[in-house]
C-alpha cells in the first residue's frame, strides 16, 4: 500500500516542475502549454489521491471535469499558437512582450 | 426731491454726461461736436454752481446734507452716495467749475491740431466730474471715489501724448507716487471706520473729541492718540495728492502733459484736493496738536525749499510747476496753524493766478512752436502784448505784491503763522518769510527772461511769433481779473468776518487755536491792509525779490553765470532737486526692481515653476517610469508574481 504522502510528494514535484517550466522557460510557447498541462495533472493526482483516501467519489468527478477543460484549453491554446506563429513568424517567449508598459 | 437736490445732481452729472458722450462716440463725433458738448456741460454746471453758492452762502439757505442712495452695504454697515452742501463745498464747486470751464475754452485753441482732440475733451470733463464728486461728498468713501477719480484722469492726461517716452514716465511716476499717498489715505479711512463704525462726515465729526482721548498701539509698546493717527494717515493722502515733501516728486514730472492740464489739474484744482480735505476735516485736526504740527512743518518746509528749486529751472512750465509746489506748501502750512480759512483763501487766489500763469505760459509755448526753454525766448512783450500783461498780473499776484489777490491770502498765512503758538511755528515762520523773497525772485526771473531781455529765438520762430487767438487769450483775461482783484473783495468775508463769513460754519476751530480771530482785531478794510503792508517785512522781501531778479537778469545779465560758477556745488544740488528723484530712482525704483528680480528668480522661477509645478510633473513621471518596469509583458514574470503572491498569501493564512 503506497502511502498518501507519497502521492502528495509526487504531485508536488510535478507541480513544481510545471511552475519551474513556466517561469524558467524562455524559448518556446509549446513548452509553456505543456507545463500548464503538467500543473493540471499534478492537481488531478492530488484529487485522485485524496478521493481514494477519504473514500469520496466527488474528487474523481472533478478530475474528469478538469481533464475536459484541459483538453479544451490545449486545443484552443494550440490554435492561438498557430495564429500567433502566422502573425509573428516566431513562438519565442522572449519576443512576445507586446504588452510591455 | 427738492430744488437743491436737483441742482447738485445736475452740477455733478452734466460733465459726466458730456464726457461719456464724447468718450464713447469719439470716432463718430466731430471736433466741433466734442468741444461743444463738453463745454456746454461744464458751462451749465458752472452756472448752477454759482446759483447754488449764492443760495447757500448769501441767501441764507441752511447747510444741506442728504444721502442720494445706498451705494453698498454689509451687515449693519451701509455706504451712501450723498452730498453735503455747505459754504465750503459750494464755493469750491464754483472755483472748480470756473477754472474747468476756462480750461475747456482755452483747450479749443490749444489742442486744435491734436489727433486726440475728442479724447482730450472727454478726459477733462471726466476730471471735472470726479473733482465735483470729491468736493461735494458727505462721506469719506465718496471723497475717496473722487480722490481716485481725479488721480486716474491725472494719470491719463499726463500720459496724454503716450508716444512720448517722458510723458509715459511722468504719468507712471504720478500714479505710483499717488498710490503711496492713497495708501495712507485709505488706512486713515479704515481707521475712521474702525473706530466710528461709520464714514459719514457728520457722525465722525460728532465723535471726534472722544477719539482724541482714546489710544491705540501702532508699534508695540507705544500708545498713540487714535485721532492723531487718523489725521496723520489722512494727511499722508493729502501729501500725495497735494504734492507735499517728500511726495512732491511727481508734480514737476506731470508737466509732460498738455499745458491746459497743467493749469487745470496740476495747479488749480486737483492738487488742492489735499488742502480742501484737511480743511474739511478741521473738526478732526483741531483736536490733535501733533497732527497740526506735522502739517505745519511739512507745509512750511515745502513752501521754502521747493520754491528755491524753481530758481534754477529753465523750462518755463517747470518754473511754474515748482512755484505750485511752493504755494501748496503755503496752503498746507496755513492749515497747520488752524488758519483753515487762510489756506482755502490762498487756494482760491492761487487757483486763479496759477491757472493764469500756466495758461499764459501755454500761450507763449504755442507762439514758440512748443519750445519751452526760456533761454531761447526773450523780448516777447513786443509780439504778445495781451499775454504779457496777463503774465505780469499773475506774477505780481504770485509774488504777493499788494493789492493783488495773492497778497491778501499769503499775507494772512504769514501773519497767522507768526501769531501761532503751536510747536514748529517759529521754524515755519522763517520758512514762509524767506519763501516770499524766493517766490518773487523766481517768477520775475522767468518773467524777465521770457518777456524782456534780447531776443534769443531763431529766425524761423521769430517770423511765426504773434498773439494767440481769442479762445486762448480770453481765458487769460478772465483769469487775470480775479487774480488782480479777488483779494480785495474776498479778504474781508473769508478771513476776518466775525460771523464766519464765506466759509461760515463749515470750518471748526478751537477757540485757543483761532489765530485768524486775533488778526481780525487789527483788520480795518482791504485797502488799509494793503497800505499797512508797505511797512511789513513780507512785502519788502517780495519787492526785494523782484528787484534782485531785475538786477541779475536785466541790469547785469552776466551775473547769473558768475554765481553759478561761484556756488557750483549748491547749483548742482538744486539742479538735482536735493536728490529726491535720484534717491527714489535708486532706492525705490531700482531697489524694488532688484527685489522683484530676486523674487522672480528665486520665488517664481526656482521654487514655484521649477520645484512645485514642474517638480510635481517630474515626480509623476519618475513614479510611472519606475512603475512601468513592473509591466514587462513577459508571461513568466506575471506567472512568477502570481506564485509569489500565492505563497505570501498562504504563509500569511497559515501563520
Amino acid at each position: 500500500m503506497i502511502s498518501l504522502s507519497a502521492y502528495l510528494i509526487l504531485s508536488a514535484i510535478v507541480f513544481g516542475l510545471g511552475l519551474a517550466g513556466i517561469v524558467i522557460n524562455r524559448k518556446n510557447v509549446i513548452i509553456l502549454l505543456m507545463c500548464v498541462e503538467l500543473l493540471l495533472l499534478a492537481v488531478n493526482t492530488n484529487f485522485v489521491a485524496f478521493s481514494h483516501y477519504f473514500h469520496d467519489i466527488a474528487g474523481q468527478v472533478f478530475v474528469f471535469f478538469i481533464l475536459t477543460v484541459a483538453a479544451a484549453e490545449a486545443a484552443i491554446g494550440l490554435a492561438i499558437l498557430i495564429v500567433l506563429f502566422r502573425g509573428r513568424k516566431t513562438i519565442d517567449v522572449d519576443k512576445l512582450n507586446t504588452l510591455k508598459g | 426731491m427738492n430744488q437743491l437736490q436737483t441742482i447738485i445732481y445736475a452740477i455733478v452729472l452734466f460733465p459726466l454726461l458730456g464726457s461719456t458722450i464724447v468718450g464713447l462716440w469719439n470716432k463718430k463725433i466731430s471736433c466741433r461736436g466734442a468741444h461743444w458738448v463738453t463745454t456746454i456741460g461744464v458751462a451749465i454746471s458752472f452756472v448752477l454752481s454759482l446759483y447754488l453758492c449764492y443760495q447757500i452762502v448769501f441767501a441764507g439757505v441752511p447747510t444741506y446734507n442728504f444721502n442720494a442712495y445706498i451705494w453698498g452695504g454689509s451687515g449693519s454697515y451701509q455706504f451712501n452716495i450723498g452730498f453735503l452742501l455747505d459754504n465750503l463745498s459750494t464755493t469750491m464747486l464754483v472755483v472748480v467749475n470756473f477754472v474747468s470751464l476756462l480750461v475747456h475754452i482755452y483747450s479749443i485753441g490749444y489742442m486744435r491740431e491734436d489727433d486726440g482732440y475728442q479724447r482730450f475733451f472727454s478726459y477733462i470733463s471726466l476730471f471735472t466730474f470726479a473733482m465735483l464728486m470729491l468736493v461735494s461728498a458727505n462721506n469719506f468713501l465718496q471723497l475717496y471715489f473722487g480722490w481716485e477719480g481725479v488721480g486716474l484722469v491725472s494719470y491719463l492726461l499726463i500720459g496724454f501724448w503716450f508716444k512720448k517716452e517722458t510723458a509715459n514716465f511722468g504719468s507712471l511716476k504720478a500714479f505710483i507716487v499717488n498710490r503711496v499717498g492713497d495708501f495712507g489715505f485709505i488706512l486713515g479711512i479704515a481707521a475712521v471706520f474702525n473706530y466710528v463704525g461709520n464714514v459719514d462726515y457728520v457722525s465722525v465729526f460728532n465723535i471726534a473729541p472722544s477719539l482724541a482721548t482714546q489710544t491705540m498701539t501702532v508699534f508695540p509698546h507705544t500708545h498713540w492718540s487714535v485721532l492723531t493717527v487718523i489725521c496723520i494717515l489722512l494727511f499722508i493722502g493729502a501729501m500725495g495728492k497735494s504734492a507735499q515733501m517728500p511726495l512732491h516728486v511727481w508734480l514737476p514730472e506731470s508737466m509732460e502733459g498738455p499745458t491746459p492740464i497743467s493749469a487745470l489739474i496740476h495747479a488749480a484744482t486737483m492738487v488742492t484736493a489735499g488742502v480742501y480735505m484737511v480743511a474739511r476735516m478741521s473738526p478732526l485736526y483741531e483736536f490733535s496738536e501733533v497732527a497740526l504740527s506735522v502739517v505745519l512743518i511739512v507745509g512750511a518746509t515745502g513752501a521754502l525749499f521747493t520754491g528755491i528749486l524753481a530758481i534754477v529751472q529753465n523750462d518755463i512750465k517747470r518754473v511754474v510747476a515748482y512755484s505750485t509746489l511752493s504755494q501748496l506748501g503755503y496752503m498746507v502750512a496755513a492749515l497747520g496753524v488752524s488758519a483753515y480759512a487762510a489756506g482755502i483763501f490762498h487756494l482760491f487766489t492761487h487757483a486763479f493766478f496759477k491757472a493764469l500763469l500756466f495758461l499764459a505760459a501755454g500761450s507763449v509755448i504755442i507762439a514758440m512752436h512748443h519750445e519751452q526753454d526760456m533761454r531761447k525766448m526773450g523780448n516777447l512783450r513786443k509780439y504778445m502784448p495781451v499775454t504779457y500783461v496777463c503774465f505780469l498780473i499773475g506774477a505780481l499776484a504770485l509774488a504777493a505784491i499788494p493789492p493783488f489777490a495773492g497778497f491778501y491770502s499769503k499775507d494772512a498765512i504769514i501773519e497767522a503763522i507768526h501769531h501761532a503758538l503751536i510747536p514748529g511755528a517759529s521754524y515755519a515762520y522763517y520758512c514762509v518769510l524767506l519763501g516770499t523773497f524766493v517766490t518773487a525772485f523766481y517768477i520775475f526771473r522767468a518773467f524777465f527772461l521770457v518777456f524782456h531781455t534780447e531776443e534769443r529765438m531763431d529766425e524761423h520762430t521769430r517770423a511765426g511769433l504773434r498773439e494767440s487767438t481769442w479762445v486762448v487769450w480770453l481765458p487769460l483775461v478772465l483769469l487775470a481779473i480775479p487774480s488782480a482783484i479777488a483779494g480785495i473783495f474776498l479778504v474781508g468775508t473769508i478771513l476776518y468776518s466775525p460771523t464766519g463769513g464765506l466759509l461760515g460754519t463749515s470750518i471748526f476751530i478751537l477757540p485757543q487755536n483761532n489765530v485768524l480771530a486775533s488778526l481780525a482785531i487789527d483788520y480795518h478794510g482791504p485797502l488799509l491792509l494793503a497800505l499797512d503792508s508797505v511797512f511789513s517785512l513780507p512785502c519788502w522781501l517780495a519787492v526785494g525779490g523782484i528787484f534782485v531778479a531785475w538786477l541779475l537778469y536785466i541790469k547785469f545779465p552776466r551775473a547769473p553765470a558768475y554765481f553759478v560758477e561761484k556756488f557750483s556745488l549748491i547749483y548742482k544740488v538744486l539742479l538735482a532737486k536735493y536728490g529726491f528723484d535720484d534717491f527714489n530712482q535708486v532706492v525705490f525704483a531700482r531697489g524694488s526692481l532688484k527685489l522683484a528680480k530676486v523674487f522672480f528668480e528665486v520665488g517664481d522661477v526656482k521654487i514655484l515653476d521649477h520645484d512645485l509645478v514642474d517638480g510635481s510633473g517630474r515626480f509623476i513621471a519618475w513614479c510611472s517610469a519606475n512603475l512601468r518596469k513592473l509591466q514587462s509583458g513577459y508571461l513568466y514574470h506575471y506567472a512568477f508574481a502570481m506564485i509569489i503572491g500565492v505563497l505570501v498569501l498562504l504563509a500569511w493564512l497559515l501563520w
